[in-house]
């Protein structure tokens, strides 16, 4: 087995849609600028020279039909990934992502699968206004018969990116763009990593940091303020939104009997209010506080350079939130 | 029982069809609206839940084009779809038992009439959305171009459809990539309650395709033999890969928007006019004077079409509901 590699996210990613496109003739991209361009991130760079414009579809500027084209061909036996170009654009394939897509398997009677993959990048930090920059991964993990997964790591986006692309169902994948630049060890072969299992980030004693695709990073980063504080933080990523590993966030909470979830789309009925009503109901009898949560503020994601950092909850707050909760000061 | 008709071929002179199809064309849009005459009666009596949307008077369409395609071909279909799913080789009492929400169905009940597939004969769906199935067909195309095999994808729609955006995306792409697919239009005049003019700009419907350079025509939507004769050229083309075609094909629901809709936006003397076109009765003639049918043989056949539903319906009707445990299955694939 070859050494893991340092790679990027973005290039994590990639290796894993070479990988899948080089075993199986039937994965197709589609997707705005993503042949020739390589993507507007550069998110595909490469592909476009080895497998040619049959497979790696320039769509135009037509989100809903071209997604409803790729569920036909997902039920017909392609196994297409379609980019949206921006998270906030999920809006616009919602009608064929939640009528069709989500529900044709079970409608059918299992006649039909729609092994597609929907990938989308997500999170501020970039300056592009309310309407490139918003988290909505939580809109899709309403929907019965979607799986949705939010990688946090180079290794998991490799990982899951196969696992997607090979899985029966529409899965949708959320990366944040703010990670694409993020490097870090990634196994050279091929791998999958399991859709419906979370991970134990750093093992702690004291606290649960459960944390979503880049505010796993700000987990780990209060995990060591919290350290020099002499509270043991343990940081656990969900990795797959739906299904839900609720076994091991919740083993982790009757560990520590204390959680804070942390999560980058908006508070309101949200991933974070989610989590904590889970964990709250499985674990509740082990808790020596409440669960609470930390989001986007409930605004559009204003575009100054002033305001957009405060709309995320960074290390400190999440430091502050934690230390307090350990301390029984809230 | 042996087909009545059978013998009405073997002296007919010099038909532009064989007895053969004529008859199969016959027998396909009578079992159609025997079928929908038994679903209104149900539901009326109570054995269908929710709502039925019946397409009798627009056999045509559906029997013109199917019987045009191959087991291999896709169509994706609407919410006025029994007819649709009848021509592409479905078989009436699974059809009826998933009308019906019976475990038996199509989709063990879980889909009803607005949510019908049925894989082994190429049909991705009736749609509960207006304009749903249109890039399903599409993308069933895309994959039938990658195979290279000449198979094609048709997708039908009302003309509700026309004003939705969906259908000029999917239009777009099917041109630009020359898709196999044919657009069908079936245009019987309303919206639900509402008079196509009343909401829908511009000179003609097929306009909707020629701006996309699209090939598209206007079809006497009550004559299966001029909806045979437009949709051949258009598959021909779609199967050696000349990209889509726009038919749409002019015809009348007798019914409602749905079973229980009081019609009070119709035209008396319009539905009756329609009703002088009825394309059963119309081709029924013309195998008739053709002498390629007598009115006994047509008769026979139609009391054979109507045990054929009666015995769907009491299989249907003897199939289980489904239980508690039948909820969860297949939801992920």
């Amino acid at each position: 087995m070859a050494d893991p590699r340092p790679l990027s996210y973005r290039t994590a990613v990639l290796e894993a849609l070479f990988g899948e496109m080089r075993r199986d003739d039937s994965v197709i991209l589609m997707g705005e600028d993503i042949g020739a361009a390589g993507g507007v991130f550069k998110q595909t760079e490469g592909l476009f020279a080895e497998f040619g414009a049959e497979r790696v579809i320039d769509t135009p500027i037509s989100e809903s039909g071209a997604f409803g084209i790729a569920v036909g061909a997902a039920m017909t036996g392609q196994r297409p990934v379609f980019e949206v170009m921006f998270g906030d654009f999920i809006t616009l394939v919602m009608d064929q992502l939640v009528n069709q897509a989500a529900k044709i398997s079970y409608m059918s009677g299992g006649q039909f699968k729609v092994p597609l993959v929907v990938r989308t990048a997500v999170g501020v930090g970039s300056n592009l206004g309310p309407q490139h920059s918003q988290s909505l991964h939580a809109w899709l993990t309403h929907i019965p018969g979607l799986k949705v997964v939010m990688p946090s790591t180079p290794a998991d986006a490799k990982g899951l990116m196969a696992a997607a692309i090979r899985d029966d169902g529409p899965v949708a994948f959320f990366e944040d763009r703010m990670l694409y630049n993020v490097r870090s060890d990634v196994p050279e072969e091929d791998y999958v990593v399991p859709i419906g299992a979370a991970e134990v980030k750093r093992a702690g004693k004291d606290i649960t940091l459960i944390a979503t695709g880049r505010m796993v990073q700000t987990a780990l980063a209060a995990a060591e303020l919290l350290a020099s504080e002499e509270i043991s933080a343990e940081v656990v990523d969900p990795r797959t939104l739906v299904p839900l590993d609720v076994a091991t966030l919740v083993d982790s909470v009757k560990k520590t009997s204390r959680a804070v979830v942390v999560d980058g789309g908006y508070r309101q009925y949200g991933i974070t209010g989610e989590i904590a009503a889970t964990v709250t109901e499985h674990a509740f009898d082990w808790l020596d506080a409440p669960v609470t949560r930390l989001a986007a503020a409930d605004v559009p994601i204003p575009f100054s350079k002033t305001l957009e950092p405060l709309t995320l909850p960074g290390a400190e707050r999440l430091t502050r939130e934690a230390a307090a909760l350990v301390r029984g000061k809230k | 029982m042996a087909n009545p008709l059978q013998k009405a071929s073997e002296r007919s002179g010099k038909p532009r069809l064989s007895g053969e199809e004529a008859v199969r064309l016959l027998r396909s849009m009578q079992l159609i609206r025997t079928f929908e005459d038994h679903v209104r009666n149900l539901s009326s009596g109570g054995a269908i839940p929710g709502l039925v949307h019946l397409c009798a008077g627009q056999e045509a369409v559906a029997v013109g084009i199917c019987s045009l395609l191959n087991a291999t071909d896709k169509i994706a279909s609407n919410h006025r779809g029994h007819g649709h799913c009848l021509a592409k080789g479905a078989d009436a009492g699974r059809l009826m038992a998933e009308i019906m929400g019976r475990r038996s169905g199509y989709g063990l009940g879980r889909g009803g009439s607005l949510h019908i597939f049925d894989a082994i004969n190429g049909n991705l769906g009736t749609n509960g959305i207006v304009g749903g199935g249109i890039p399903l067909a599409a993308g069933a195309a895309l994959s039938a171009k990658r195979r290279g095999h000449g198979e094609i994808a048709v997708c039908f729609f009302g003309d509700g459809a026309l004003n939705q955006g969906l259908l000029f995306e999917v239009m777009n792409m099917a041109a630009i990539w020359h898709l196999p697919v044919l657009f069908v239009c079936e245009n019987n005049g309303f919206g639900e309650f509402t008079a196509i003019e009343d909401v829908t700009a511009g000179p003609d419907p097929i306009a909707r395709g020629l701006a996309f350079g699209i090939p598209s025509e206007t079809v006497d939507g009550m004559d299966v033999m001029a909806v045979c004769a437009a949709a051949k050229p258009a598959i021909e083309r779609a199967r050696h890969g000349d990209g889509p075609t726009f038919l749409v094909c002019t015809t009348y629901r007798y019914g409602g928007h749905h079973i229980g809709d009081k019609q009070e936006y119709k035209d008396d003397a319009e539905a009756k006019a329609w009703r002088l076109k009825d394309p059963i009765e119309r081709f029924s003639r013309w195998m008739m004077e053709a002498d390629l049918a007598t009115a006994q043989d047509i008769a026979a056949l139609k009391q054979d079409v109507e045990q054929d539903v009666r015995t769907a319906v009491s299989h249907a009707k003897a199939a289980p509901l489904p239980a508690a445990d039948d909820m969860e299955g297949h939801l992920y694939g």
